[in-house]
């Protein structure tokens, strides 16, 4: 019957329900990893485009001052800065380090990554 | 006359090539009972097709593990005043990661197996055991005294663990905790098993397993410090001693 484990599972891995923090944590540092894969790729694509002269390059200018483009590098921001942190977290805890205080280190990360994204959110749009 | 509260009981049920379904029942209970309690007058009183496990009631023979509102509890030390509240539904479902059998009972074959293959132990003499008091300090004769171990095999982390859910050839974290237990000093024959791609690099950090063990086993700690030891035996293998 069914209920067995499969990779087919893979869903489950994004459910957030009765689960602890510790779990968000893991969430969290797959949507941030496969978010930055992502935005590797597209980063990769505009270099190429880039590589096609200076009216490209002045085009790519144009786009990256629409509001819709600083949010997605405030995602960007927000998910590199959580990602790292949890990374030394999970350094941390399979060195043996602060595995009691492992709910902790994952909430600060997230303030940190939120205190970060904001830091460069009003220097973004005030500058 | 104890209080009573009017629960309503969401129960998960699916027989042999049957699609799952769920069945409500309502029922009059003392809210310091506990969650089988619950369910066993389901059975009693309203459906013995009901099937679910249950041997020792007291937290000792793992059986009686389910999900309660989606968490993995050990039911028969669950009280139902901690899950819910008078007037709500519960919603009780099968353990996650193993293959249902009927209704809430899963087999649990494959724990046991893994069990098994890392010669997890009942029961350790004190000085070879874990616990929170400097046992390797005891004279020799106290010392020969044998405790059982704190793992009940009740499979709550595996069916927490969402690395578990999708891969059947994890060993999970109870087989890891009871690598850990045993040390790779005293027992370096469990090394390659320990350090093996299903072993404790497989373990992605969710904490889970910890969360829902019932016992003091702390599985997730004890991962982590078994690949401390693993590295430890790693780097003594390279330095020849
Ligand atoms: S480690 Fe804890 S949760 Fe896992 S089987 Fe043992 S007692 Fe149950
Ligand atoms: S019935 Fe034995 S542990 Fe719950």
């Amino acid at each position: 019957m069914n209920n067995q484990p499969s990779s087919r599972k893979l869903l489950t891995w994004f459910n957030p329900l009765g689960r602890n923090p510790g779990a968000w944590a893991f969430i969290l540092n797959r949507l941030t990893g496969l978010g930055l894969t992502f935005y590797l790729f597209l980063h990769l694509i505009v270099l190429g485009r880039l590589a096609q002269g200076p009216q490209a390059y002045e085009e790519f200018l144009e786009l990256t001052k629409s509001p819709l483009v600083k949010l997605g590098e405030l995602l960007v921001i927000g998910a590199v800065i959580y990602h790292a942190l949890n990374g030394l977290r999970v350094v941390l805890t399979s060195f043996g380090l602060g595995i009691r205080q492992q709910t902790q280190m994952f909430y600060l990360s997230v303030l940190l990554a939120l205190v970060g994204t904001l830091v460069f959110a009003i220097r973004m749009f005030a500058g | 006359m104890p209080e009573q509260w009017t629960l309503t009981l969401r129960l998960y049920r699916q027989k042999a090539n049957e699609a799952p379904r769920y069945d409500t029942f309502t029922l009059q209970v003392n809210p310091d009972e506990y969650v089988l309690d619950a369910v066993e007058r389901v059975w009693a009183f309203h459906d013995r097709s009901l099937c679910f496990r249950h041997a020792c009631h007291h937290s000792t023979c793992g059986a009686c593990g389910m999900r309660v509102n989606g968490v993995e509890k050990l039911t028969c030390i669950t009280p139902l005043r901690a899950v819910t509240q008078n007037g709500a539904v519960l919603t009780i479902e099968p353990l996650r990661n193993f293959p249902i059998v009927s209704d809430l009972v899963v087999d649990m074959g494959d724990l046991y197996r893994k069990m098994e293959r890392v010669n997890a132990r009942a029961v350790l003499p004190v000085t070879e055991a874990e616990i929170e008091h400097p046992a390797s300090t005891w004279n020799p004769e106290d010392a020969q005294y044998l405790r059982l171990s704190d793992c009940l095999e009740c499979g709550l982390c595996i069916s927490a663990c969402p690395v578990a859910a999708t891969t059947a050839a994890y060993l999970g974290p109870a087989p890891l905790a009871a690598i850990q237990d045993q040390g790779m000093r005293r027992h370096p024959e469990l090394l390659p098993l320990a350090d093996s791609e299903d072993g404790v690099w497989r373990c992605h950090s969710a904490f889970e397993c910890t969360a829902v063990c019932p016992s003091f086993v702390d599985p997730a700690r004890r991962i982590m410090d078994l690949r401390r030891q693993v590295v430890g035996a790693k780097l003594r293998q390279v330095f020849g001693k």
